[in-house]
């Protein structure tokens, strides 16, 4: 190609030049850090605070990591050790992990909390993963009365039982059907509370007598920290759901009554904070039953976190209802669907599925809220760190108490946070 | 999802659920277990261990109480309260007992309709400072700010003293023991003030406990005691009678390493009553005749349990003062088991 | 059942009030209503008899007795004698104040630190985010522990500030002391007090009441000029000289009432245990501030992000073109329309502020939650009338809260024609 012009016009370069290197503040380190950390006087400050800062933290606190203190048996033994230096006594963390995850679950049955944990993570995925088989579902299904039976023990009987009851409403709303929708699923719903009321219980113990499967029973008061915040929390989640989608329908709905209703409870539980709703389970729900019922605290406390946490549930799937285009409403009344077979077929799967980031970020929140139960007594992580420092062999200590709670607290949080931001970014249909 | 968790929760509560109505001998016995009320961690009066066995002065007290109603010291049921919910599980029956460095005050037991079993420990008020303030009254302490554990008698009779004695301070309230010793150490407060019997043990633990003193000033009687809710005589009775039997098996010397011994029968008559070889105690409140035998089976007697948990031999190093026999000069006098 | 006196004709049927849609609403509300009464009634009942059984009433005759303790941060007058209502009033006041000051550091926090992510800077977005994910996934309680044992524990004691060789020394010219009991601070006093009006319940410093007048007084004043500037600009082309005006009408009304009034700073110093005079700021207090502001405005900071993303790229582009700088850009063109996406979560994390100050409880700042939900229902065992009046009033607030924010919402929404 040159050679044909090469001499056609004098001026003209026929070879390019050699690439010349750039000058040395515009490539590799010195170029990023020059357009990162220092193109103007602002960020020059910025960069400079900021550098110091973190060479400041690490000055004080890594003296304390590097004396850090593994293996003693109580506070003094580690003020022996140190003989002064500063130092963690991350003695405690290594013998009381176990407390600060399990309270005081018996040992031996560790491995049922952790494997409900894992199957946990199994029952969730169909839910959170969208390639995930979809036959989990019905492991999702059966996952409440596992983890029930996992968790507090017993015969194997009482959750099968339970479980039955909806096979037995079920039953029931079929065998009606013929008369009316209406009738048959009154009797489907009453069929299955009496079954639990009355019929679960002499069942279970009959059956548990002929034929006695289980593990033993370990009761509520035995869980304590982590355990007990994923156990409050979980619960409270997975309980407020359903609570949360009847809330967010009401305050749609046109009925004055129902409307009115639903928002009056909505603002009432956003209004208040979360720890007079806890003393209210500790100091006033006893009132407010009738004489002489009397159960458990966690139990108290899972129902009124349920309350405060489908008052905030609703709240996010009104957002997911809203964020529907509004022709999905009228392609389903154009189909001639009634509003329940509206909801259930068109309305709830697409809305439930934008509300799942929410839901996750209203998760992390009442996982983090399950702290306050401390306050009423619960020996939650927080609350047995307050137990721990009351034995002689460890008052006195603080951080490295602290410091593993809230690692632990930060590493689920952060996941959770991560996952549903992953998630926001994947539902993000919308082109900008 | 969970639906069937909450409601299997629920039946099963229920179906454990006792009556407030009914006497709670019967319903302790039917459940098979004792709920004992605890605090949730007081350096040598409650506290989990690494095992996660709650061990200390007050729940040696549930633990006897279990073993006389029950026959066995573990089937106690350790609930946590603080100091603003104890009064609430105790009324509402979650709880049968409540052993959590309770002041017996003429309001509690009146207005609030409780119980006291009797006293398992006679406290009164203290104040620690630190060496280096130069204190040595608490007359001296005009415009001190002063840690307080909040929710307790406490705060009132610090706002009286002060009164009183014409001065002026500035509370910094604080939830629990263990915070309250931290800002104390940090000297982020010049006094702390609670029960001395707790002073003296949180100083125990103290990295430098000769840096710091209790002032000679008791401002407050803290009678500390077991308590029952009002209305079933049968059950405070049950309680005040085990907490007895291990004061007066002290004052007679019975311990854990003789009761076998003493049980097959003495020349003492005091004693063959106590553990069941004369007469018939124990059935006349619906237990049987061995019930203080078993109760002081548990822990020891008074002065065991004291020597165990909170005495001069334990990191906490309380000496027994008002605590003592009143042959010995103090305050502990079971009435006679007759 | 009364449906049937509003059927209307005779060919009503009663299963027309499940299948004809015109009653099917009416028939499903007065269910719930029944059931909802009926729901209500067995509460109310099951109160009145377990209250009957534990031989207690319900009344709030113990709002007038004596408190008997002390409250060690007082906004108003407070004395151990003074009545439990009384020292219900004082931990509002504390609540409120907390929340107030609270909310305007989260936002600025908030706000720069929303600002800061976005930063080319790669150490300060990097510090940012590690802020806002170190403050966001842990618990609040933690928290505030933590923060308040930060400052017992680095902080000097009083004793160090006292004797010849004091380790410790003040700040500022010896106005401000930083110690582990709190922050001491110059406080004002003035040599002439007008008096006071009793409002019943609270009594208010005319004093007080003067200097706001005069501050409204002067600001209104000063709005009245610009806009009269702004007419003019509109008019004429050419804005007139305000700059000095607006100072004049700033600052010499209150310097002369000041004056008038005998204003004097009074300085802390070391006087027996404590610093005595100036204003005090207790650590329980500076614990939660920081900590509600810092926990809040990481979340802040993620609203005001999202809200800045949200601004379609080419206004930063179109900005650019006409010239602007980028801080003009910035405080211009982006964050006046972010603003319209940042204010409704901005309400709800305001609202979570003053809910969560009800954790001082944590570190004993003496909040509504401590006096009348702890210490006063601790006392006089009226649990059941005390957390009902506590949640009315948390109740109450947080409508007032939504109710204004709301209004202000509103008035900055994007006008649609």
């Amino acid at each position: 190609m040159s050679d044909t012009h090469s001499n056609t016009v004098a001026y003209v370069r026929d070879s390019m030049l050699p690439e010349a290197t750039p000058p040395l503040t515009e490539v590799g380190a010195i170029r990023w850090l020059r357009e990162n950390l220092f193109s103007g006087v602002l960020n020059i400050i910025l960069t400079v605070l900021g550098i110091s800062s973190v060479i400041w933290i690490v000055l004080h606190i890594g003296p304390w990591f590097l004396n850090a203190v593994w293996n003693a048996e109580s506070l003094a033994e580690c003020r022996q050790i140190l003989d002064g230096a500063t130092g963690a006594c991350f003695g405690v963390i290594k013998d009381r992990w176990h407390q600060l995850i399990f309270g005081f679950y018996p040992p031996s049955a560790y491995w049922r909390p952790t494997l409900a944990f894992v199957l946990m993570l199994v029952a969730l995925a169909p839910i959170l993963f969208a390639g995930a088989p979809r036959k989990l579902f019905w492991f999702s299904a059966i996952y409440p009365a596992l983890a029930f039976w996992l968790l507090w023990g017993g015969t194997i009987w009482f959750p099968i039982i339970a479980m039955a009851g909806f096979a037995v409403g079920y039953l029931a709303y079929r065998v009606t059907l013929p008369l009316s929708t209406l009738a048959a699923t009154i009797v489907g719903v009453l069929a299955t509370i009496l079954w639990w009321l009355y019929l679960t219980g002499p069942i279970s113990n009959m059956l548990s007598g002929a034929l006695p499967i289980g593990i033993m029973p370990i009761r509520s008061d035995s869980f304590g920290g982590f355990m007990v915040s994923t156990v409050i929390g979980v619960t409270g989640i997975a309980l407020s759901l359903p609570i949360g989608i009847v809330l967010a329908l009401g305050r749609q709905s046109d009925m004055f009554l129902i409307k009115t209703v639903s928002v009056g409870f909505i603002e009432f539980i956003r209004g208040v904070p979360l720890i007079t709703l806890l003393f209210t389970a500790s100091l006033l729900l006893n009132y407010f039953l009738p004489p002489g019922t009397n159960f458990d605290i966690i139990l108290r406390v899972i129902i009124m976190v349920t309350l405060f946490a489908s008052a905030y549930m609703a709240e996010v799937i009104r957002g997911g209802l809203a964020a529907l285009p509004r022709g999905q409403y009228e392609a389903a009344d154009a189909l001639g669907l009634d509003y329940w077979k509206a909801q259930r077929l068109i309305i709830m799967p697409q809305a439930l599925k934008i509300s799942i980031p929410g839901i996750v970020n209203t998760f992390i929140g009442l996982f983090k809220d399950t702290t306050l139960v401390v306050f009423i007594g619960i020996l939650d992580p927080i609350g047995l760190s307050n137990a721990i420092r009351a034995d002689s062999d460890w008052n006195g200590i603080y951080w490295e108490l602290f410091g593993f709670i809230g690692l632990c607290f930060f590493i689920f949080c952060f996941g959770m946070s991560r996952y549903s931001q992953y998630l926001e970014r994947k539902l993000k249909t919308d082109h900008r | 999802m969970k639906k069937t968790v909450f409601v299997g929760t629920l039946a099963a509560a229920a179906a454990i659920a006792g009556t407030a109505s009914a006497a709670k001998l019967d319903d302790v016995k039917a459940r098979g277990e004792l709920n004992c009320g605890v605090s949730t961690g007081v350096n040598g009066f409650s506290a989990p261990d690494s095992a996660g066995e709650w061990q200390g002065f007050d729940v040696a007290v549930c633990r006897a109480v279990a073993a006389a109603v029950l026959s066995d010291p573990k089937k106690v049921k350790f609930v946590t309260t603080t100091g603003q919910t104890r009064f609430t599980a105790l009324a509402s029956g979650e709880i049968d007992v409540l052993a959590r460095n309770t002041t017996w005050t003429f309001s509690r037991d009146v207005d609030l309709k409780f119980t006291f079993a009797g006293v398992n420990y006679y406290d009164g008020q203290g104040f620690m400072v630190n060496k280096a303030l130069g204190v040595s009254s608490a007359k001296e302490l005009d415009g001190a700010t002063v840690c307080i554990q909040t929710g307790t008698t406490t705060e009132l009779n610090l706002a009286d003293y002060f009164k009183v004695n014409n001065m002026s301070y500035e509370p910094v309230p604080i939830e629990t023991n263990a915070e309250a010793q931290q800002q104390y150490l940090a000297g982020a407060c010049d006094v702390y003030t609670t029960d001395a019997s707790g002073l003296a043990a949180t100083r125990a633990t103290f990295a430098d406990p000769e840096n710091h003193i209790l002032l000679p000033e008791i401002i407050s009687k803290e009678p500390l005691g077991p308590l029952v809710a009002h209305g079933d005589d049968q059950w405070s009775e049950i309680v005040m009678w085990t907490l007895n039997a291990l004061i007066a098996a002290e004052e007679l010397g019975v311990t854990s390493a003789n009761l076998e011994e003493l049980a097959k029968g003495t020349e003492n008559p005091e004693i063959n009553r106590l553990l069941g070889n004369e007469g018939d105690l124990g059935p006349m409140f619906g237990l049987d005749n061995e019930w203080a035998k078993r109760a002081i089976m548990a822990g020891g007697n008074y002065g065991e349990i004291f020597a165990a948990t909170i005495g001069e031999s334990t990191p906490i190093g309380l000496a027994r003062g008002l605590n003592a026999q009143w042959t010995q000069g103090g305050l502990l006098y079971s009435p006679p088991f007759r | 059942m009364a449906m049937t006196n509003e059927s209307s004709g005779a060919s009503f049927r009663p299963s027309m009030l499940l299948y004809d849609t015109r009653y099917r609403s009416m028939t499903i509300q007065i269910v719930v209503m029944f059931m909802l009464m009926a729901g209500f009634a067995w509460l109310v009942d099951n109160t009145v008899e377990n209250l009957r059984a534990l031989g207690k009433d319900f009344n709030f005759n113990f709002l007038s007795v004596r408190a008997g303790y002390d409250i060690n941060q007082r906004l108003v007058e407070y004395t151990n004698d003074s009545s439990h209502g009384r020292a219900m009033l004082v931990g509002l006041l504390n609540t409120l104040l907390l929340a107030l000051v609270s909310c305007v550091t989260a936002t600025v926090i908030g706000v720069i630190a929303g600002v800061l992510r976005l930063s080319k800077n790669w150490i300060v977005s990097r510090l940012m985010g590690l802020y806002v994910e170190a403050f966001r996934n842990v618990p609040l309680l933690l928290w505030i522990i933590v923060i308040f044992a930060v400052m017992t524990e680095s902080m000097p004691a009083p004793s160090a500030f006292r004797g010849e060789n004091a380790t410790s020394s003040m700040l500022f010219f010896d106005t401000v002391a930083i110690t582990n009991r709190g922050v001491y601070v110059p406080g004002p006093l003035f040599t002439t007090s007008l008096g006071a009006i009793n409002l019943g319940i609270i009594s208010v410093s005319i004093n007080f009441l003067l200097i706001l007048a005069v501050v409204v007084g002067s600001l209104w004043a000063n709005i009245r000029l610009l806009r009269h500037a702004t007419a003019v600009q509109e008019a004429t082309g050419l804005r007139p000289v305000t700059w000095w005006k607006s100072l004049l009408i700033l600052f010499a009304p209150i310097t002369v009432v000041l004056i008038a009034l005998g204003f004097h700073l009074s300085y802390p110093s070391l006087q027996g245990f404590n610093f005595q005079d100036g204003t005090f700021l207790r650590n329980s207090f500076i614990a939660m501030w920081l900590a509600l502001s810092l926990y809040t405005g990481a979340f802040i900071a993620e609203n005001v992000r999202a809200g800045i993303l949200a601004v379609s790229r080419g206004q930063t582009e179109a900005a650019f073109a006409l010239g602007m700088r980028p801080s003009w850009t910035m405080n211009l063109v982006i964050l006046p329309q972010a603003l319209r996406v940042i204010i409704p979560p901005l309400i709800s994390q305001y609202l979570n502020i003053t809910k969560n100050t009800s954790l001082g409880i944590a570190v004993g700042y003496m909040d509504l939650r401590s006096t009348l939900g702890g210490i006063t229902i601790n006392q006089t065992g009226r649990e059941l009338e005390g957390m009902l009046l506590l949640m009315l009033v948390y109740l109450a607030i947080s409508l007032l809260i939504s109710g204004l924010m709301n209004i202000y919402n509103n008035s900055v929404r994007l006008k649609e024609r």
